[in-house]
This record gives C-alpha cells, structure tokens and sequence, in this order.
C-alpha cells in the first residue's frame, strides 16, 4: 500500500458530494480520474484526509449543445469519450487535434475533462485549450454558485480560484464565431508525454478577411497557461501576413513567456519551441479561417 | 481506517473482500487474490505494465482504488490463454519474439485484447499508437509490433 492512510467517500448524487466537502473542508479531496492525484498519493506528496469520490456520481458525465449553440460537458466526462465524440470534433476541431496528445489511451479512458482543468498543471492541455475556446466554468459549493471565465480560473502553478468545498462542475464552450480557425502544435519527447512547450491558436476572420479575434494560448512555459496580449494588439484589425505571425512569434518568446529549466528541456531550448510554433500555428490556424473549417 | 466490503467480478469469477481505502486495484489482484500475472513497475502511470480491463477499457490499475472496483467487471492476463493452450495473441509474441523478460508483456497484451477487437486489421502506424502507453525495456518495439500483425492474421473476427 503506497498512499497514507485515508477515509473514503463515495457520494451518488451532486448534493450529496458538497455536503460532504462542505464537511470535511481542507481535510476533503475530490477524486476525480486519479490520474493526477492517485501518482501523487502513491508518491506521497498529497496526503489528503478524506477523498470524495465523483466516479459513482453519473450525473456529472455527459457532453450536450447548449442554447447558444455551444456545448456544455459535465466535470467527470472522460477525456476519451470526448476524444471520440463527433459532434465535439466537428464544432471544436481544436480539441480533435490536442486530445490524442494527452496522455495515453489508458489514462484518457479514466482521466477527466473537468479534473484536468481543476488540476491547472502548467505543462497540461486542457487548462490552456480552455482559454483559447474562452470556456465558461460553472462552479458549485454547498453555499454557493458560480460562473468564472477559464481566463480568471488560474492563479499558479496547480492553483485556482477554487475553494476546498468547491467542486467543478461544467465546463461550457462558446461555438465559434463563423471564419474561425484553430491549431494546436506542440514538441514533446515522445506520444504522450508532457510537452516541452506547446500552442494552442484560436483566430477569427471578418468579411474583408482582417483578423478580428486571435487567442493565441502559450503551454508549459510558465505559472500558468499563458494567453497573449501582443498576438491580439498586433493581429486584430489587420491583414493575417507572414511577417505579422513572425512579429508575433518573436515577440511572445522575448516577453511574454517565463519558461524554466528541466532535465529534458532548457529555458532557451523552450523559448525557440514557442517562436516557431506561435508562428506555426498561426499560418495554419488563419489558412483554416479562410477555408472556414 | 475502517474497511469497505467490496464485490468485484474479476475474469468472470466473484469475490467478496473487504479493503481498506488505500489499496491500489494492482495490490488487490495480486495480493488478495494471488493473480500476480497484472505487474507492478512505476506504480505512478508510466509503464504500462499493470494495464487491465475495466468494464472492458484498458486502464492503469495501479491509478485506481479496489474500493472503486466495486461493482465493476475486470479482467486480467490471467483471462487469456494457458500455457498449453495459448491465447492467438500470445502465440504471436511468442513466434515473433516479442518478449524477453515478460515483465511488460501483460501491460501489453491488455492493451492490444480491445485494440484488435476496434481495429481487426491494424496499420503498423496504428499499433505504434495503440502501445505508445506501455514501456518495454528488453525486447525493442519493433518485435512487438510483428507479433501484433500476426495475431491480426491469426485472430478470429
Ligand atoms: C503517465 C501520465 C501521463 C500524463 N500525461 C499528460 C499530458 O501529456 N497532458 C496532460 O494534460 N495531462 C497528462 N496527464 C494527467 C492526466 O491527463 C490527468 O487525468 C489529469 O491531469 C487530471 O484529471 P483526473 O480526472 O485524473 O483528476 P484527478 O487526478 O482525480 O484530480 C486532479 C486534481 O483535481 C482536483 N479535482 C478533480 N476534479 C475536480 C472537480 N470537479 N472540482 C474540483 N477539483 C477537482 C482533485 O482534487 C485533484 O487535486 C498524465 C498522467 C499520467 C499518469
Ligand atoms: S505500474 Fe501502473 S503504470 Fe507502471
Ligand atoms: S520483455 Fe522485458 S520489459 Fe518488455
């Protein structure tokens, strides 16, 4: 046995989760895949009370459109069922390109769409797909409701905005305006590893084909995902142009980001993945714009 | 801590146990239930060796509690062939010398049992992706990847 010792409980109901969190406070911890927080028991690193378990809760588990046209996935749906669903490819072919790359089948079939946000690991791809797709978290404790923007979610490195009753409960997705194009490019040693760095584009066109939207969201390359600010002051307003995605790249890589050194990867190493992905990234993202897919 | 009784269906037999909370699924088969044919590596996710069924999805069972077993159907290594009478899929390694050791064989095989039921006719790039979760430190992919062609040949549809 490799975890410390801790109680067990296993809620059917939503209700009942956030009365038991409510409960337990800093003691508590929501188990949701346990692909994150199981490594970190086994290694001892986390040493929580009490785990909550969301798996026998299946009111949690689902992807379905919403009234403005976006959908709305429930916390605990899997990252393989999301992978493989078609009506998320076909309106966010963002997340057709970047689910393969997370993990491997084994962990995408238990790890979850939700625990992986609520996780905010700087190196991990949904927290920053978020942010590009601007999604919407609704969020539930027993005394209170809430919405936060993915933007506000993130406060550091495995940190939210999240209190310990909190739990996450849907991730909603706005649908993308029309002339929206995306692209995901990341570097990573092998399929399935962490990325040394990545980039997640999501760009609109308007009918003179100047860009009006660029969200251009830079992964494990700092605290936190890292959204741009100079991709939208240079981009927005103008002509899509080679020499703007190139202005753009270097910028970003000389000061918007603040990559650190690992064993597999330098912090300049790193800040040259991030120049020619950004600049990747945009030439096919506004290439799929144009196309309108 | 107190102990959770538990039902689980493990290749097709039942058992009633009671577990303590922090009892990996891994520790439970091979401990409790003496089906040490599920090995344990990293016990962190990485290698791939303790892959099982889990209501038929390959998953880690060193990420998941036996107390969230409960309930649940899993099938092991154990659910393949005997030595005398090979499952088509070991038959394969064991033409094609796809194993050395055999510490990651069963992580594999797990693995490629649904794979080959989703994708009868696999593509070798196809089957590099299917195994890019298992870490085999003896034997080289490439013999592995021969064996999962063969046993695509030999499996009956
Ligand atoms: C070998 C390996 C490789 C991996 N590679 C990648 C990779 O390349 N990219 C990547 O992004 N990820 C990777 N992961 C992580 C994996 O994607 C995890 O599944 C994911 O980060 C966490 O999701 P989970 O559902 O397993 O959450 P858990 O591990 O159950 O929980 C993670 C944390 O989030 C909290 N939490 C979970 N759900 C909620 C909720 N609804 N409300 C509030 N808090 C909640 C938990 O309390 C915990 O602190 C990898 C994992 C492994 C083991
Ligand atoms: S022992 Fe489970 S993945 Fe290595
Ligand atoms: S056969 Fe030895 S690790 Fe794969």
């Amino acid at each position: 046995m490799k975890p410390v010792p801790f109680n067990y409980f296993a809620p059917t109901s939503v209700e009942e989760a956030l009365d038991k969190l409510a409960e337990l406070g800093y003691d508590g911890k929501i188990l949701a895949g346990g692909q994150s927080l199981v490594p970190a028991m086994n290694f001892r690193m986390a040493r929580p009370g009490a785990l909550v378990d969301l798996n026998n809760i299946p009111e949690l588990a689902y992807i379905k459109p919403t009234s403005e046209g976006g959908l709305a996935i429930g916390t605990m749906t899997r990252d393989s069922k999301v992978e493989h669903d078609p009506k998320v490819i076909e309106m966010f072919p963002l997340l057709g390109e970047v689910m393969p790359n997370i993990a491997h089948a084994q962990i995408r079939n238990r790890g979850t769409f939700g625990g992986s946000i609520a996780h905010a690991d700087p190196a991990g791809q949904l927290p920053a797909i978020s942010i590009a797709l601007d999604a919407n978290l609704f969020i539930q404790s027993k005394s209170k409701e809430r919405w936060v923007k993915a933007t506000d979610f993130f406060t550091g490195p495995f940190m939210t905005v999240l209190d310990p009753d909190d739990m996450l409960v849907e991730i909603v997705l706005p649908p993308h305006l029309p002339h929206t194009g995306s692209s995901y490019q990341q570097v990573s040693r092998q399929r399935g590893g962490y990325a040394q760095a990545a980039v997640a584009s999501v760009v609109t066109l308007d009918d003179q084909n100047r860009c009006k939207e660029a969200r251009v969201v830079l992964i494990s390359v700092g605290d936190t995902p890292i959204l741009s600010a100079r991709a939208k002051e240079i981009l927005v307003g103008q002509k899509p142009t080679a020499e703007a995605f190139k202005e753009v790249a270097q910028a970003i890589a000389a000061n918007e980001i603040d990559p650190a050194t690992d064993i597999h990867a330098t912090a300049d190493y790193r800040r040259h993945l991030v120049e020619v992905l950004v600049e990747r990234s945009l030439t096919i993202a506004f290439d799929r714009a144009k196309k309108g897919v | 801590m107190d102990k959770f009784p538990i039902t689980v269906n493990v290749n097709g037999v039942r058992y009633d146990r009671a577990v303590e909370p922090r009892l990996l699924l891994s520790d439970f088969l091979r401990h409790d239930l003496c089906l040490t044919g599920t090995h344990v590596g990293c016990e962190h996710g990485i290698c791939g060796a303790c892959t099982i069924l889990f209501d038929g999805e390959p998953v880690r069972s060193c990420l998941i509690f036996a107390v969230q077993a409960n309930g649940h159907d899993i099938r092991t290594v154990e659910s393949l062939g005997s030595t005398e009478n090979l499952h088509p899929l070991q038959e394969a390694f064991h033409e094609k010398h796809a194993l050395q050791c055999g510490f990651c064989t069963p992580g594999f095989l797990m693995t490629l049992i649904p794979f080959l039921e989703k994708h009868p006719k696999p593509t070798e790039e196809e089957i590099r992706e299917a195994i890019d979760g298992n870490i085999c430190r003896c034997t080289g992919y490439e013999n592995i990847i021969q064996a999962v062609k063969l046993a695509s040949e030999k499996m009956p549809r």
